[in-house]
């Protein structure tokens, strides 16, 4: 469609959210990513019954490590949007970004110049 | 299989916030099947701490390995020759592989990283639930397949008790009364008359009660 | 046929009488006044007075204590004992206790389970069950054996009793485990108490069909409600208790300053209905914190004076 999002996002696509393993959203973090957003399909809309329902969860637990360790879980979010929607595409990545600046980078890139230990 | 749970992991970080160097050690067998310990928990515990450590502006090095088994001495022979590189290791097998790499490691701290509850089955994905303890002299020929004294909050050998409504255990109405499945698998079978049987005294000597307990198969030993 | 014990309330129900027992909760504390006051309260109205055993798993003064104070005010205890908190030789150790300050009657439980109570982080034993218990005291009454096969010396010479249960589920082996506990050694039964009168009449007919009330004495439990709050209580948060709602129906129906007397009215017309039932021995009168109340239910019914086992 052409549509402006923000530079800011780099896009990972997924056969289904359901792919998207908690592992893959903590590990961005640590790399110092300031936020991750898992775009699934409406709930009910999936094409392999539940995978969008699994990344729910999923998202929902790196969001409670991502408090317990003192990052921000509301750094990771889960959006449902059916493929056809383009322009809310657009602007839920302008409205996710714009929190994400609000919250801050990431508090690991300070500390450790965004380079962890291996 | 042993089920288990992760530890909060504020109670792991209080752990191991005086060392310096940590290897995450989970277990391929029973903890990966609970889903507490097994080499996907493993990844996203080590990232967690390592993100932890990095936003104190602690140095940490958390490296992580999944043996197959932390109860048999092969499989924990296998980190020999880089366990002088660690100054602890957090190991998310159940207590008896914590217990054992400690024995067989005895100079590094082994912490557990989950806390083992019971002998039980899977009943879905995400709900596991006691069926064994252990006591070393198993009835289930007399109680239709279904143990009184895992199953049963009072393990009433001539249950049940007063307290069993519709079904449920008198302590929760979610926990399943086993002397209820116990007549009703005892009717279905046609055997409900066998329910009048006194269940005579238990010999407790070989449960946990009676002390720790060992079995030597002279028969398989060289 | 000659008694077995010297047991008071065995006495009774031989010579074919009635027999009355009530029940009293031993204090929160070692003050013995607060026991000895409420059995002084019911004395000449009762057969025999049980002492709960950490009802509810809530500490409480022992029931062994508690029975010896009364046998000191020559009152007739019946000692209960759960199974929860003593393994085997505890249980044989305070049955001799018992034994030797001549307590000659015993109710033996189970116990409810301790997460109910005050130490909901406690262990518990279950060493055995209820039905072991009866085996274990009739072992050591009849044979003079210790479970581990020692003779005992001065044999206990109790009579043993095991509670009822007509209203839990399931049903369908109500009976059958009242027959396992006569086969187990129960002399006396005590019920749960009783407000669904055709329910319990149904499980005394099913005893009655295979004999069962001609092999022990079965006592009929039954409790006042002090008010409507009480019935619905008991209706809904107690396990194994069987409140119909037109009990509690007719309780709400009265205004709250009468509902007491409602209450005891219920408890005097259950009596008065069950005294005419075959295979009813007597009644276990459990009025707990409310024992001031005995005397007037047991008079209505009925059942005053107490006759004298001579």
């Amino acid at each position: 469609m052409r549509l402006h999002y923000p530079d800011a996002i780099r896009v990972i696509r997924v056969p289904c959210t359901g792919k998207v393993d908690v592992l893959h959203l903590l590990r961005v973090f640590e790399k110092g990513a300031d936020g991750a957003y898992v775009v699934g399909c409406l709930e009910g809309d999936c094409r392999f019954e539940n995978g969008n329902l699994r990344a729910r969860k999923r998202v929902e637990q790196a969001q409670r490590i991502l408090d317990a360790v003192g990052i921000g879980g509301e750094r990771v979010q889960m959006v449902n949007l059916s493929s056809g929607e383009g322009p809310r595409f657009a602007r839920v990545a302008v409205e996710i970004t714009e929190k994400i600046r609000e919250m801050g980078p990431n508090p690991l890139k300070k500390k450790t110049g965004g380079k962890m230990a291996a | 299989m042993i089920v288990a749970e992760q530890k909060p992991i504020e109670e792991i970080i209080e752990m191991l916030k005086d060392f310096d160097r940590i290897l995450v050690a989970g277990c391929n067998e029973c903890v990966t099947v609970c889903e507490a310990g097994g080499k996907k928990e493993v990844g996203i515990l080590a990232s967690a701490l390592r993100m932890y450590f990095g936003n104190q502006g602690k140095k940490v090095r958390i490296d992580e390995v999944t043996l197959e088994r932390q109860c048999d001495h092969e499989y924990l022979e296998e980190i020999r020759s880089n366990i002088d590189q660690y100054d602890a290791v957090l190991s998310l097998a159940c207590g008896v592989g914590v217990q054992f790499m400690a024995e067989k490691y005895f100079s590094t701290p082994v912490l557990p990283g989950v806390n083992t509850c019971f002998m039980g089955v899977t009943e879905e994905r995400g709900v596991w639930s006691e069926r064994c303890q252990g006591c070393g002299q198993c009835i289930l020929g007399m109680t239709a397949g279904i143990c009184p004294i895992s199953r049963c909050a009072k393990r009433l050998l001539n249950g049940p008790c007063g307290g069993a409504t519709k079904g449920k255990s008198e302590i929760n109405k979610d926990l399943d009364c086993a002397w209820q499945l116990i007549v009703d698998r005892l009717k279905e079978m046609g055997k409900l008359d066998t329910y009048e049987t006194l269940m005579p005294i238990k010999d407790w000597s070989t449960e946990r009660a009676g002390g720790p307990r060992k079995i030597i198969r002279e028969d398989v030993r060289l | 046929m000659s008694e077995k014990t010297p047991s008071r309330l065995e006495k009774i129900l031989r010579a074919g009488h009635l027999a009355v027992t009530s029940e009293c909760g031993p204090p929160r504390g070692s003050d013995p006044e607060k026991i000895t006051r409420k059995a002084e309260m019911i004395r000449d109205y009762v057969d025999a007075i049980n002492i709960t055993d950490n009802q509810t798993s809530v500490t409480r003064l022992c029931s062994l204590a508690a029975c010896i104070h009364l046998k000191g005010m020559g009152l007739e205890p019946v000692l209960q004992m759960v199974t929860r908190d003593r393994n085997r030789i505890a249980l044989q150790s305070d049955i001799l206790g018992a034994a030797s300050h001549d307590i000659h009657n015993i109710l033996c439980l189970s116990g409810d389970h301790q997460l109910f109570g005050d130490c909901a982080r406690g262990q518990n034993v279950f060493d055995l069950d209820s039905m072991q218990l009866i085996q274990t005291v009739r072992r050591m009454r009849d044979e003079g054996k210790f479970l581990g096969g020692d003779d005992i010396d001065r044999p206990p010479r109790m009579f043993v009793g095991a509670a009822a249960n007509p209203f839990a589920d399931p049903f369908e082996i109500r009976v059958p485990r009242l027959a396992k506990k006569i086969a187990a050694g129960a002399e006396f039964i005590q019920t749960q108490c009783i407000y669904n009168l055709d329910k319990f009449e149904l499980w005394l007919k099913q005893a009655r069909d295979r004999g069962l009330h001609e092999k022990v004495h079965i006592l009929a439990g039954v409790t006042p409600f002090k008010s409507a709050g009480m019935a619905k209580y008991m209706k809904n948060r107690v396990p194994g208790m069987d409140v119909p709602d037109e009990v509690v129906k007719r309780m709400s129906g009265v205004p709250k300053e009468k509902q007491a007397q409602e209450g005891i009215d219920i408890c005097v017309e259950t009596i008065l209905r069950l005294k005419e039932v075959e295979g009813i021995s007597g009644f276990h009168v459990m009025a707990i914190e409310w024992e001031e109340k005995v005397p007037e239910i047991v008079e209505r019914a009925g059942l005053y004076p107490r006759p004298d086992p001579g």
